[in-house]
Parts: structure tokens; sequence; C-alpha cells
């Protein structure tokens, strides 16, 4: 019975991956590697990852990939052109290579662990008691660490992607950028040695410009 | 079933990521293709686990969830990103960063 | 405190001098630097004094006494350290050296009176002098190249003191170029000994030499031959000599201590010095007496055409030299020693007063345009003439004795010395000759216009300075001779300096009468104990025959220049006219000077032009230089193609990557 149940969350994995990388559109895309992740999830209970399959559906197909649908839709983005480099064979060929590779890496090795059904059950194995006892005692430190790793990643994504001006459009926002002065010891190496000609190439500058070209600076340096 | 046929299907998972990184010029199917890869190890460890009986293994897993989680927040913001800034989302147009 | 420590005391007390001098030189008042140094030197002299009573306390054999501070480099092969050896050599050359030099300070402080470089003039002279006294005082052969360099790069700088003027710094580099070839002959030349006797320290070598080579072995031989080398550059003998007459280009006091009276004299005390290794090489002494032979002849011929003044003594100098080399090289050690000490004296005094003639003049210095000072100048002509009489070699000045000691000498030892000997009796003639030449043209015939003013008291001043060679105008800012002009006879300082000299120069010569007293000889006997050839006893009666044979001819040379210059006025030029070919030729020196144009300076230059044109732009730029720019370029331009900006390009090399390095371990793990 777990034989057939593997074999149909094994096979929905993998229909679900090669639909990720064939799909022409993302969104299509996004619900192949949804498919995947609840088949996934499958895997992981007949592992007896009780808490990690729980963990898959609710956060990764649950909260990321919600994300990911958010973003697809306000990004668009179509039909990809066609055309493309020597990778669109080599890609294939050097993702077999290693699967291959990993394949005789893994059934060839000496592991005897491998050919069995896994260790004798413990009772409570997989469940969230033992997981957070872990987490709370010997993997306190990663814990932690994950969490502030999180902090950075919430906070990087706002500053990321926030707007910069507040009001004005993207267009003028992008030649304030290119016209207005650089203060002293920012920007390229071009641009400082550049900065004289740009300053001199732009006209009078606007009014909005509060960063006035201080006089004294002449060339950045 | 035996634990080795879950590890064919995690090195199988993680070569048809790959396969997706190299071929694919949508950043969005990249960073999918790139979770797909993150999987297939987060099987494989929760594979191991149950092969040695430890819970370790799962926390280990958990935490590359965590990791996911985050480079997806990132990734996805730098493609908000390039969006605002009319800038093509193609990676093969994303090319000035050269020597 | 012992010997040794008043020997340390006599080069320290001019350092002493110079570093006060150097450090507040832009704070001394008036011509206090000037006072400073000429103190430092006088108590330099009087530790000498010191020195030399404590040595003639001591019995014979115990007047050789070494000193070591510290070790420079001490290993199996060679021990140099700083020593310094006090023995009557040394002392003798220390006396003299720090005597005269006090004279000249002395006189330096209103000759160089109001030139704008003062200061540094006095402790570039204290520089001088203490590297003089290292050279004399040192006690082996890393200390003699220590001073020997040192004294080079004081040449160097008081000749060029005058730095504005191209002539001066022109000299002051020939003087050092030609010293420098000198210094790599010493260099070399201490090597080849220091090879075989395994030692630098004088005693030590000259007690080793007998065991370490034999008579005229090549290596002994060559290395005294490189030593003479360093001795005739140093001491301006044929064919090295071409420096002398240019270094006239620096101040006169300057010529009178460098040129004149010690530092020209580091090639004789070279020689003297090494005296058992030149004993165990005859063939090098030979080399040096004829190379001193040679020179005192073309030195003597030259000085007879020479129009100005400075350049007449700095070619008799050159001469004088020559008599002493050949001595020394030939064996008459305390015969040419004290020929150098009489040497120093009338030399010294000459020049001096040639300054004193040269500050009447104001600033002038052709025989051409001087004449008839008798009157207005006659303290200078007094000195003048004492110091032309010992010059010349007339009894009973102290020239006459030390110049018949050296010819008594060679002519004792006979063979092909006799020849020398009698050379330096036809050099004897000609310094008759050319010496008075010069006082008769300067201070007889009708006085010229500077000399009238003078006599009614009024010191003539050239409105615009001049060079005195070339005629270029000048300034009298720093690097150009100040505007004052002095003479002995209004300032005390010359005078006394002068008169000292003047006093020396006449009776210097009772310290060896022969017959009589042997004083130089006796005190310097302990140094050359272990000589051969210095305790030839010349028998007094031969010795006064020379003697009267020198002072004939000394009176000859005399009269001839009486009659060519004083008595038939018109004769000379007539002479001129009639041997004028002779007259070009000694005129330009014999062409020496276009001689080491051609031999040396044009192929070094081409040498050099060579070497930019080709081996450094071409070998060096071109190949090394830009094959490495090209190299790298290449490199980074391949590793550049790599760098496309393309993600997935990026992508596929990483999982290449991670496929092979799977591969490894998988291979490496079956």
């Amino acid at each position: 019975m777990s034989a057939v149940l593997f074999f149909i969350a094994a096979i929905g994995a993998l229909t679900g991956a090669i639909g990720v990388i064939t799909l022409r559109n993302p969104f299509y895309s996004v619900l192949a590697l949804v498919v995947h992740l609840i088949c996934l999830a499958v895997l992981f209970l007949l592992l007896r990852a009780e808490f990690v399959a729980a963990a898959q559906v609710v956060v990764y197909a649950g909260a990321v990939m919600v994300l990911y649908v958010f973003v697809v839709a306000y990004v668009g983005g179509g039909e990809e052109l066609a055309g493309g480099t020597a990778l669109r064979i080599l890609g294939p060929l050097f993702a077999i290579g290693l699967a291959v590779e990993l394949c005789i890496a893994m059934l060839g090795s000496a592991l005897k662990g491998i050919s069995s059904k896994g260790a004798p059950y413990v009772l409570g194995f997989g469940t969230p008691r033992h997981i957070g006892t872990l987490f709370l005692t010997k993997y306190l430190f990663p814990f932690e660490v994950a969490s502030l790793l999180l902090l950075a990643a919430a906070v990087g994504a706002v500053v990321l992607a926030r707007r910069r001006r507040g009001l004005e459009s993207e267009d003028e926002e992008l030649e304030l950028r290119i016209r207005a002065p650089r203060p002293v010891y920012t920007g390229t190496m071009a641009e400082a040695a550049g900065t004289r000609a740009i300053e001199s190439a732009a006209p009078e500058p606007e009014a909005e410009a509060e960063e006035a070209p201080e006089p004294t600076h002449t060339g950045g340096w | 079933m035996a634990i080795g046929w879950y590890l064919t299907v995690s090195a199988l998972i993680f070569a048809i990521g790959a396969a997706g990184v190299l071929t694919r010029r949508n950043p969005l199917v990249i960073l999918l293709c790139l979770e797909l890869m993150l999987n297939a190890a987060n099987l494989a460890l929760v594979a191991f686990s149950r092969m040695w009986g430890g819970e370790d293994g799962q926390v280990f897993a958990l935490i590359v969830m965590v990791v996911a989680a985050c480079e997806v927040t990132v990734g996805l913001g730098l493609i908000v990103a390039l969006y605002r800034r009319r800038l093509p989302i193609d990676v093969d147009e994303l090319n000035e960063l050269h020597g | 405190m012992t010997a040794t420590t008043f020997g340390w005391l006599i080069p320290l007390c001019p350092l002493v001098g110079t570093v006060i001098i150097s450090l507040g030189w832009s704070r001394l008042p008036g011509r206090a630097a000037g006072w400073i140094g000429t103190a430092a030197i006088g108590l330099s002299f009087a530790c000498s004094v010191v020195v030399v009573v404590s040595l003639l306390g001591k019995s014979p054999e115990h007047r050789q006494l070494t000193s070591a501070l510290w070790n420079y480099a001490v290993t199996p092969g060679l021990d140099a350290k700083m020593s310094i050896l006090v023995d009557p050599l040394s002392v003798f050359m220390a006396l003299v050296v720090s005597g005269v030099s006090t004279l000249i300070h002395l006189y330096s402080v209103s000759y160089m009176n109001e030139d704008r470089g003062f200061n540094r003039y006095f402790a570039y002279l204290n520089f001088f002098v203490f590297s003089m006294l290292v050279l004399v005082m040192a006690g082996n052969f890393v200390l003699l190249i220590v001073g020997w360099a040192f004294v080079g790069a004081a040449s160097y700088l008081l000749i060029s003191f005058w730095y504005r003027r191209t002539t001066a710094t022109r000299a002051g580099i020939k003087a050092f170029v030609i010293n420098v070839v000198g210094d790599v002959g010493l260099v070399l030349g201490t090597f080849f000994i220091l090879r075989h006797t395994g030692t630098v320290d004088f005693l030590k070598t000259f007690s080793a030499v007998h065991h370490v080579f034999h008579h005229n072995q090549t290596d002994l031989v060559a290395g005294c031959l490189l030593l003479l080398v360093g001795a005739f550059a140093k001491s301006a003998q044929v064919p090295l000599h071409t420096w002398l007459p240019d270094a006239m280009e620096g101040p006169t006091p300057v010529s009178a201590l460098i040129h004149a009276a010690t530092m020209v004299t580091a090639g004789v005390y070279l020689i003297a010095r090494m005296h058992p290794l030149f004993e165990e090489a005859p063939t090098a002494g030979d080399v040096g007496a004829i190379g001193g032979c040679l020179t005192l002849l073309i030195a003597a011929t030259i000085a007879l055409v020479q129009t100005d003044i400075k350049r007449v003594i700095a070619y008799s100098t050159m001469s004088q030299i020559g008599y002493m080399i050949m001595g020394v090289s030939a064996g008459a050690y305390s015969a040419g020693l004290f020929h150098l000490m009489t040497h120093a004296f009338f030399k010294a005094l000459l020049f001096m007063a040639a300054g004193s003639l040269i500050g009447a003049m104001a600033g002038e210095q052709s025989l051409d345009r001087m004449g008839g000072f008798r009157k207005a100048l006659p303290f200078t002509f007094g000195c003048f003439l004492v110091g032309g009489l010992a010059l010349s070699g007339l009894p009973p000045f102290s020239g006459w004795l030390s110049k018949d000691d050296i010819i008594g000498f060679l002519d004792h030892r006979g063979g092909g010395f006799l020849i020398l000997g009698i050379a330096g009796y036809v050099g004897a003639l000609l310094t008759g000759i050319y010496t008075f030449r010069m006082i008769f043209r300067a201070f007889f015939g009708e006085p010229v216009d500077q000399a009238r003013e003078l006599e009614h008291g009024h010191l003539a001043h050239a409105e615009v300075p001049r060079n005195p060679m070339t005629g270029e105008e000048e300034d009298t800012e720093i690097g150009f001779p100040g505007p004052g002009h002095f003479v002995a006879e209004r300032e005390v300082p010359m005078k006394i300096a002068m008169g000292s000299l003047a006093v020396l120069a006449m009776i210097g010569g009772v310290l060896q009468i022969p017959g009589v007293d042997r004083g130089v000889q006796r005190f310097l006997a302990p140094s050359f104990a272990t000589s051969k050839l210095a305790h030839t006893d010349v028998a007094s009666g031969t010795e006064w025959v020379g003697l009267v044979i020198g002072a004939a001819i000394a009176i000859l040379g005399i009269a001839i220049a009486y009659r060519l210059w004083v008595v038939r006025p018109g004769a000379p030029i007539e002479l001129r006219q009639r041997l004028a070919p002779i007259h070009r030729f000694l005129s330009n020196k014999w062409y020496f000077d276009e001689l080491i144009d051609v031999l040396v300076v044009r192929p070094a230059l081409l040498v050099g032009r060579v070497a930019e044109s080709v081996f450094e732009r071409i070998v060096i730029g071109g190949g090394v230089t830009g094959g490495t720019i090209g190299i790298v370029r290449a490199g980074s331009a391949a590793v550049r193609r790599w760098q496309t900006g393309f993600l997935r390009y990026y992508a596929a090399a990483m999982v290449l990557a991670m496929g092979a390095v799977a591969l490894y371990f998988l291979i490496s793990s079956t």
C-alpha cells in the first residue's frame, strides 16, 4: 500500500517538476510547483516526518507560493521569446549528466542503510514534540540565527522594492538620478572622473534638485 | 520503500531543477527552479533522517525551508525593483555586470 | 691619559668642530664659525704634540701602538675593527696636517670674511681635516679607505664651493671621478693583499708579508700596483693628474690646504706606510719611482708656460709630489716625508701669498695682468720670496735640504736610480725658472693700475665680479665669491698665518742636516724598522756634494729667470715666438686632457648611448616591461571573456563544477 502511494507521489512530484521547467507561462509554472510541493509533502509523510510535511504545506506551499503568485501577477511576464543560446541544448544535457552521476554516487555507495526501510521506528519520531525539543536544546543557535535571517530578508525586501520619492513618476526619478551630482567619493571611477563632463553637459539644474552642485566639487575627488 | 528510492527521486528532481536554471530566461522561473533544487535537498535530508533514526535531518530540512523563504523574498524583491525600473525581465538582457 | 687616547682625540676634535658648525650654521654669529673651526684644529694639533712627546718618552721598540674602539666585522679571514695606529709615521703626518691646517683656518677667517657661505666653508674644511686625520691615523685598511673616500668627498665639496660657477662644479666632478678611479685601485689592491694575508690590520699585515709572499710574487705586485693607482690619483701624478689644475677653482685657502699640503700627500703617506709590501715587490716600487719622475718633469715644463698664478703653483705642487713619490718608492722614506713637511710649509705659504695677491687684483688671477706689486704689497712679496726660495732649493731654506736629501738617496742607490736622480736635478732647474718667472712677473716691472691704487692706500675693487677663467659675469650672493677682497698687509690673521709659515719654511730644514742631525729619520725610524732600504746611510761627504750641486742648480735657475724676465723683458716673447710649437704643446698641458677624452670619456659616452638606445629601449622597455605587460593583458583578456554577464552561463559553470567535484569524490572513493 505504501509502495503504491510512494509511486503516485513520486510521479506527481516529477511531473510537477517537469511542468515547472517546461511551461511557458510563469503562472502555470508556479501552479506546477505547488503540485510538486504537495506531492513532496506526501513523500515526507511516508518517511514519517509529520512536522516537516505540515510545515511544507503550510509554509512553503501556503505562504511562499502565495508570495510568488502575487509577484507573478504584478510583474506579469508573458510568453517567453523563443530563440536562445547553446545552453538550450547543453543545459538539459548537463542536467542529465548530473542526474546520472548522482544516482551512481548514491546507489553505488557503500551505505548499507539505503537498501533498508530505515531505522526501527521510535514512537514520536517526527512529531512536533521531538522537533521542538531539538530546536530548543541542541539546535538553539541555528534556530535563533534563522530568525535573524528572516528579519534581514524582510528588511531587505522592503528596502529593495520601495519607491524613492513617493510622488514623482519613475521617469523623472531616473533622470534625476543621472543628473544630480553625486556626493564626493561615491559612484564608480568613471562617474567620478566624468562627473565634470556630465555636470557641464546638463542644463541648469532643475528646481527640484535640492542637491545643487556645490561649486567647490569639481571632479568628485 | 527502501530509502534508496527516495534518494533517487531527490536526485532526479535536483537534476530537473538544474536543467530549468540553465534553460529558462525568466528570472521568476529560474527562482522557481531553484526552489525545486532546494526541495530535492530537503527530501534527501528527510530520507537520511529516517535512515539514521534521528530527527536531526528534519531539523536541517526546516532550516533549509527558512533559508529558502528568505531567498525567495529577496529574489522577488529584486524582480519587483527591476520591474519598477522598466528593465526587461530577462536574464539574457540583464548582462551589464561583465568584464 | 695614554698616547692612544690622545691619538683618538686627534681626529675627534675636527669632527666635533664640523658637527657644531654644521648644526648651528644658521645661528652662529659673525665669524664665530671660523674661530670654532680654527680652535678645533688647534686642539688637534695640541693633541698631536702631546702624542709626540709621549712617544719620545718611550723606547724605540715600543713606539708603535694600536687601539681599537670596536669591531666592525671580525670573522675568520677578516678582522675589520675601528682601530688607529699611533706610531711615529702617523703622528708625524698628523702634526704636519693639523699644524698647517690650523694656520690655514686662521688665514681663511680673513680671506673668506664676506663670503655668504662662510659657515658652510668652515664646516667643510673641518670635515676635510677630520677625514685626513682619520686617513693618517688609521690602523687598518678599512679605516684608511674610509678616510680616503671622505677626503675625496671633502675635496669635491670644497672645489665646487662656489657652486654657481659652472667651471667650479665641473672641476669638482672631474676631481671626484678621477679620485674614484683611485679609490677602486686602492680597494682592489687591498683585496689582493688581504686574500693572502687574511688580515686588514697594518701591523699584522706587515709582519705577515715575509711569510705569505715571496719576492715579486704576481699577486703582491698586482696589489701594490693597484695601491699605486690609488696613490697616483690622490696625489695627482701622471696619468691621473688632470684634476689638480682644475681644482684651483676652489677658494685659495682650499688650494693651500688640500691641494698642496695635505690631501695630495696622502699618496706619499700610503706608499711610505705600505713600505714592507713595496719592498717585497720592488717592481711596483720601480713603477712608482718612474711615475714620480715623469710627473715631476712634465709638471715642471707645463708650469713654465702657465699664465694663471694659481695654476703655476698647482703644477709646482704636482712636480714636488713627484719628488716625494719618487723618493718613497725608491726607499728614501724619511727624506720623502721630510720633503713632504717642508713642502707643506712653503707651498701653503705660496698659496696664501697668491691669495693675498689675487685679493689685491680684485679677483683677477692672470699673470699677464699683474706687475710691479713690490711696493704695494711688501709683506706678500716677502712671503712669496721666502716660499719661492724654499721651493727652488736655495740654501739655507728648508726646501734645499729636503729636496737634495731625496736626490742624494737616489744617487746613492745607483743603477737606474741615478738617472732618476739626474732627472731630479733637471726638475730643480726648471723649478727655479718657473717659480721666479712667477715672482718676477708679478712683483717686478711696471706697476699695474691695481698696484698703483694700492700704493696710494686704496684697495682695488672690480665693478662687475667676473669668473677669472672665463670672464663671465657673476654676482656676490651665495654660491659665488663674496664682495670682499683681502690682502695680508691689512689683515692680521693672514699675517700671522703667513708669517708663521715663512719662519717654518726658513728654519724647518734644521731638523735634518746631514752630518749634524738626522732628526726626522731618527724619529721615524721605528716605523721603518723592518725596512731594508731605509737604513742605507749615505755618507755625509757624498751628501754634501749633492747639496752643493743642488744649490748651484737653484741659483742657475733663478739667474736664468732673472735674465729673462727682469733684465731683458722682451726676451721671453721672442723665445716664445721662436719655440711656438713647443709653447703650444706645453700650454695645452701635453694634451693629456684630450687624450683622456678620446681614450676614456668618449668610449664611455658611446657605451652609455648604445646601452640606452639598444639595450634599455629595446630589450628592457620592449622586451621585459612590454612583454610582461603584454602577457598580463593577454591573460586578463582571456579571463575577461568568461565574465559575460549572462546569468545562465554562470549557472552552467557552477553545475559543471559541482558535477566535476562530485565525480572526483566518486572516483577517489572507489
